[in-house]
């Protein structure tokens, strides 16, 4: 998609997240020798694998995004497929799901990030939720098995919804168009107002600079710059409430999850987001406030499979079935705000 | 015997193709993949079992191993043949004629000679999935003749819901395969004891 050199704000952001990256593995590697000693091996173990599943992140980001758009999209559809995978795997479903289950493995799964892939927004946005929806409970019922119907065709659902619809948002933050709405980055493109009152004129040009539209760095850049306050709140909230957490929100669906954490998350997330204003098309305002609602999502996403896990008695996707990596577990926050960043993107850039 | 780049690159696709669809991890519990002599036996759910355990062993036991299927389905239309006497090297059963003078296990013993191992289906057919069927006969009688084979339990958990019974298309859910540790039909073991013993063995790797 970079065809030519990178824009200095893409090398700043991904440089300095690379820098951040290379310095926490650098002190996990000396944490690590003198663990014994200073802190928690459990703290230290768990650091680990935080630092390992980043630069899995990064680095498949950074892949995709030199690969191009398309590579992009391949690469969240195939996030999409394992993360439905192990969320049907840890749900009951009976025989009689079986055809309606491929369908949505092997149709609705492909399909969604066809179209998206393809900026077919008016109908990406209702595939999954109106068709999907409709489809599944009518194969389910033509297959003769009424047992818990309701249930089986609401997991499904859900499934197709959490895994499949609401991360296909991240990659279509790249497939859309989005209009360049903040002045103080056009203003250049602007015309000078015309004191005559050439309304013609004026209409005309405004006309013209609307047609502006981020390049797709700009927005390769807004995608990175989502995943990458997720992550960090999803960290800043592990440490504020290992520092500070008193009290836990809800502790038989997650004992380590506390009031004092999340909102020092969002906090931090939300100082974070302003300071990144720069890698965004947004004012420090909007790129905060939009730090502080995606992490408040992100948290809302991460309770929700946590309560999932804990009413089908899985510690964590990855340990349902031994080896596998639990893709669900690493983008459970990202599936949740995905959909309300991409709102949030258009409603920001709408003029 | 199977040695063209042909049957290679088939059996190189197939075991990708049945990994990634099965989704199947395995595990060794007490167990260590080894090119011995062996018989794997487990229980039969679906009609993926014998192609996802074939490729779940690694590759120089996979040469060595011959899964034992049924004739009538694998002889079957051109494809299936072309898999199962080239690419698998199956053996194949016929389960209707059963001829006194040339049993299966007489000629299982012949197929395996001194150097292959077999994969068997004790259950004699394909069952729901919830509960492993009671064994058929055969296992005993193999190892009677050849008490020398490692028979290694293997259970194989939620292939049912890849592929059902009556299914021909199969979703990609995760699947697990666990191979435990070896039994050995012992000196004047009863029949009924040494069944219930082997599948006892199958049912308790379900929950490791």
């Amino acid at each position: 998609m970079i065809e030519k050199t990178p824009e200095p704000t893409t090398i700043w952001l991904v440089g300095g997240v690379l820098v951040i990256l290379a310095i926490a593995t650098g002190a996990g590697q000396i944490l690590k020798r003198r663990y014994d000693t200073v802190l928690n091996p459990a703290i230290v173990e768990q650091f680990h694998l935080r630092i390992r599943s980043w630069w899995i992140i990064c680095s498949a980001l950074a892949a995709a995004f030199i690969l191009g758009r398309t590579a992009t999209v391949i690469l969240f559809g195939a996030i999409s497929f394992f993360a439905l995978r192990e969320f049907i795997t840890a749900t009951p479903t009976r025989r009689a799901d079986h055809r309606a289950l491929f369908w949505v493995f092997f149709f609705f799964t492909p399909f969604q990030y066809v179209l998206v892939g393809f900026n077919m927004y008016d109908w990406y946005a209702v595939v999954i939720p109106v068709f999907g929806f409709l489809f599944i409970a009518g194969r389910i019922a033509l297959a003769g098995d009424y047992k818990r119907f309701l249930q089986r065709i609401a997991v499904i659902q859900a499934g197709l919804m959490i895994s499949v619809y609401c991360l296909s948002h991240a990659p279509a933050l790249l497939t859309q168009d989005l209009p360049i709405a903040d002045p103080s980055n056009s203003t250049t493109n602007q015309p000078a107002i015309n004191l005559n009152g050439d309304s013609q004129t004026l209409t005309e040009e405004t006309e013209s600079s609307s047609q502006q539209r981020l390049n797709l760095e700009d927005k390769a850049r807004l995608l990175f710059f989502f995943v990458l306050m997720i992550q960090l709140g999803d960290v800043a909230q592990y440490l504020w409430g290992k520092l500070l957490g008193r009290r836990v929100i809800a502790p038989e669906i997650s004992g380590d999850r506390t009031w004092e954490g999340i909102f020092g998350g969002i906090c931090t997330a939300t100082v974070l987001g302003a300071l990144l204003w720069w890698a965004t098309p947004f004012h420090a305002w909007e790129s905060a406030t939009a730090a502080a609602i995606v992490t408040a999502i992100g948290f809302a996403g991460g309770m929700t499979m946590s309560a999932i896990k804990r009413d089908r008695g899985v510690r964590d996707y990855g340990t349902l079935v031994v080896g596998h990596g639990g893709v669900l577990d690493r983008i459970d926050s990202i599936c949740f705000a995905a959909p309300v960043f991409f709102y949030l993107t258009r409603l920001l850039t709408s003029q | 015997m199977r040695s063209t780049l042909g049957t290679q690159l088939t059996a190189g696709l197939l075991v990708g193709l049945a990994r990634l669809l099965s989704g199947a991890t395995s595990r060794w519990i007490d167990c260590q993949p080894d090119t011995c002599q062996r018989v794997y036996f487990a229980n039969h759910t679906s009609h993926l079992d014998a192609i996802t355990l074939w490729s779940a062993l690694p590759r120089e036991c996979r040469r060595l191993t011959r899964p034992v299927a049924a004739q009538d389905y694998w002889q079957k239309g051109p494809v299936r043949r072309y898999l199962s006497n080239k690419v698998f090297n199956a053996l194949l059963i016929d389960r209707h004629n059963v001829k006194v003078h040339q049993s299966p296990i007489d000629l299982m013993i012949k197929a395996i000679g001194d150097t292959h191992s077999l994969i068997v289906f004790p259950e004699g057919g394909r069952t729901s999935g919830e509960e492993v069927g009671e064994f058929k006969s055969g296992l005993y009688y193999l190892s009677k003749k050849r008490p020398d084979l490692e028979l290694v339990p293997v259970h194989m958990d939620n292939l049912n819901r890849v592929l059902p019974r009556g299914e021909f298309l199969p979703v990609p859910l995760l699947s697990c395969i666990t191979f435990g540790p070896p039994i050995w039909l012992q000196a004047k073991e009863p029949k009924v004891e040494f069944l219930k013993r082997a599948r006892e063995s199958v049912i308790r790797l379900k929950d490791e």
